[in-house]
């Protein structure tokens, strides 16, 4: 264990961005999300969550695939570079830590997906527990600590000090690149703000959220449930909650016509947007009842059916803060809880 | 909110109505949901708070659609938005019966959780008979308060008055909250230099994540299908393909909407970056009282807006070099 005052960090953030790219939480007009860091850049490690996750430091918004030129005849397609150069995301929480275990699971498992996996083999990852943990959080919910993130570097914000613990490897290396600022400590203070988290998420209201019924073998009990006829009502489609998720993967692939060939980009798709799984013959969900449906059985049922039980919900809660109707996956929970009671 | 409740149970039992459309009672203290009431019994989490920000009003598009009429509770300004719609022919006003709710302004819990307040389990103050000028948050880190203007949103700081606009009946009394120039932030912009007023613009664009939450919320928005949802528009309504596309798709919507734009503040309520969206519609509305006189969309059904009318006061198109 190794500790670095609070005051240091811009030093810290100098060293780590002087060798290899670093993503951290910035402050751009008032909103903190993931940026790359430099100078001038206001780091904002005191805001719980970033507007959006830090997904995109891995599988980014936008990205392009490949591009095609058009001289006279002659047609050149030049795929895009794949990462090579080492980064790091510092601050992720524990949800998003698991969140990117998530999004493994779907592009790390066969076919492969290059852009992805380049990303991972070249990111590590430190990540920050939680020291306040807020009313919209619900990790504990997918048997998350937020008070011991699993990543390549575990960080702990205590009393102006930042005491940091690498896990793997990746965490070693960047630890001894940054030897020079880090001093060596013990771990009573970090144990002591381990139990003092833990105990403020027992206190949170939905801490005690129960998934009881939520899982791969319920698809058709819940898919056919009268529950989301009255659910999805106040949902006005926009894809809030799919672009704040750290876990949400499904993306498109569109092609722009740059007026001298073509750049075919891939970007998040949202289930709540009516081009949704667009085909040639049309749409397999023509309302929003069934794209509202969609997201929630994905996250609750169909990601654990295909994966070991997995939920590909981490409970970070930014849907619960964020959606334009105060509607989120914790009220979906409750409704059908509340159904069940009901029979 | 028990006058409220008692008046859409009676309306829902004489046949007045089919359906009440509020809000429900969220489980949060502070997000409740816009919602539709059928029965007497879901009535029991109707609520109407200080949290209660959603204008309806682009809910009874659809709700027009439905057997009967829709008892529909709107806040003075979110009249306007109904208004305007009914000159757009997007609802049916013999389909609603609307009530007027009393408004004292709306909440953004994003400002006092800006201001340190978390962890929130409980508030006092946001309730509609609470008369105090302050709200209490009971949180895991203890008693925290703040003003209610501090955390009102910022539309209310502009609010356009106590009327309601279009009504069938009132319930509840109404605060006056404006305390600011509703054109004061367009004039800091407009007497910026060119290169100030880009930053301005670019910094405050640039965290848009094309989540198109302002665009659906908006009253205005009302076409049954956007362009930038189509499929043969070279534009995808999910990613910004280049910057310029990132700062010219809220242009492009501003100037949609401009003339029908309310500012009911819609969009810069919901944007998930907290970008001033508004201020786009707000200078429009500011060049059009300039340009084709006072205009204030929504105010009644009969008008004809400045951009679909013709007068020979109207400004030339030379206007755009003259300025």
């Amino acid at each position: 264990m190794y500790k670095i005052a609070k005051e240091n960090l811009p030093a810290l953030f100098q060293l780590i961005a002087g060798e290899r790219e670093l993503y951290v939480p910035v402050n751009n007009n008032g909103q903190v999300n993931f940026a790359a860091w430099t100078e001038g850049a206001v780091v904002d490690l005191d805001t719980l969550k970033s507007v959006k996750s830090p997904k995109d430091a891995f599988f980014p918004q936008s990205e392009n695939l490949y591009t095609c030129y058009k001289d006279g005849k002659k047609i050149t397609i030049q795929p895009e570079e794949l990462q090579n150069q080492n980064f790091v995301v510092f601050g992720m929480k524990a949800c998003d830590v698991k969140g990117v275990e998530v999004l493994d699971k779907v592009f790390l498992s066969e076919p492969v997906d290059s852009f992805y996996a380049a990303r991972r083999a070249h990111g590590t990852i430190v990540a920050l527990a939680c020291h306040e943990p807020e009313e919209s959080c619900f990790c504990k919910v997918f048997g998350i600590d937020c008070a011991e993130p699993v990543a390549d570097v575990a960080a702990w914000m205590v009393e102006g000090e930042l005491y940091w613990k690498a896990l793997t490897e990746k965490g070693e290396a960047l630890t001894k690149a940054a030897a020079s600022l880090l001093t060596e400590t013990d771990e009573a203070k970090v144990e002591a703000e381990k139990a003092a988290i833990r105990a403020i998420v027992e206190k949170l209201p939905y801490s005690d959220l129960s998934l009881e019924g939520w899982n791969g073998d319920a698809l058709t009990e819940k898919f056919n449930s009268p529950v989301w006829e009255d659910l999805y009502k106040p949902c006005q489609a926009c894809g809030t909650c799919t672009f704040v998720c750290p876990t949400c993967q499904c993306y498109d692939i569109k092609d722009y016509d740059t007026g001298h060939g073509v750049q075919r980009y891939r970007c998040w798709d949202s289930c709540m947007y009516s081009d949704f799984t667009m085909m040639a013959h049309g749409n397999n969900r023509t309302s929003q009842l069934q794209r509202f449906r969609q997201r929630f059985m994905h996250k609750l049922v169909y990601f654990p059916a295909n994966n070991d039980g997995m939920y590909s919900c981490v409970g970070c809660g930014r849907c619960v803060e964020k959606c334009p109707s105060s509607l989120n996956i914790v009220k979906v929970i409750k409704a059908f809880e509340k159904q069940g009671g009901d029979q | 909110m028990q006058e409220l409740i008692s008046r859409a149970k009676e309306l829902l039992a004489d046949g007045t109505v089919a359906r009440v459309l509020g809000w429900r009672a969220g489980d949060l203290p502070y997000n409740p949901e816009p919602a539709y009431f059928t029965t007497a019994e879901e009535l029991e989490n109707f609520v109407y708070n200080g949290f209660c920000g959603a204008n309806l009003s682009k809910y009874m598009i659809e709700a027009s659609k439905l057997e009967g009429k829709t008892m529909v509770c709107l806040k003075p300004c979110d009249t306007y938005s109904f208004n305007q719609l009914i000159k757009e022919h997007r609802v049916d006003r013999e389909k609603a019966y609307i009530v007027g709710v009393g408004c004292k302004g709306k909440l953004d819990i994003e400002k006092a959780k800006k201001l340190g307040i978390k962890g929130i389990e409980s508030v006092s103050g946001a309730e509609m008979t609470n008369a105090a000028d302050t709200l209490t948050f009971q949180t895991i880190y203890g008693e925290k308060s703040c003003s209610y203007a501090e955390a009102m949103l910022e539309r209310c700081h502009v609010c356009k008055g106590k009327e309601h606009m279009v009504y069938d009946e009132l319930i509840g009394e109404s605060k006056d909250t404006k305390d600011a120039e509703r054109f004061a932030e367009v004039e800091k912009i407009e007497a910026m230099s060119p290169a100030e007023k880009f930053a301005f613009f670019q910094k405050e664009l640039s965290k848009c994540i094309r989540c198109n939450a302002c665009r659906n919320v908006c009253p205005a928005c009302s076409c049954r299908k956007c362009v930038f949802d189509s499929t043969k528009f070279d534009s995808a309504q999910k990613a910004n393909v280049d910057s310029f596309e990132e700062k010219m798709f809220h242009v492009i919507r501003a100037f949609h909407v401009a003339g029908r734009c309310t500012d009911c503040g819609e969009c810069s309520r919901v944007c998930p970056q907290g970008i001033p969206l508004h201020l786009f519609n707000r200078k429009y509305i500011k060049d059009i009282n300039e340009l084709y006189g006072e205009y204030q969309a929504g105010a009644d059904t009969e008008s004809r807006g400045p951009l679909t009318n013709f007068t020979f006061d109207d400004c030339e198109p030379s206007i755009v070099t003259q300025r």
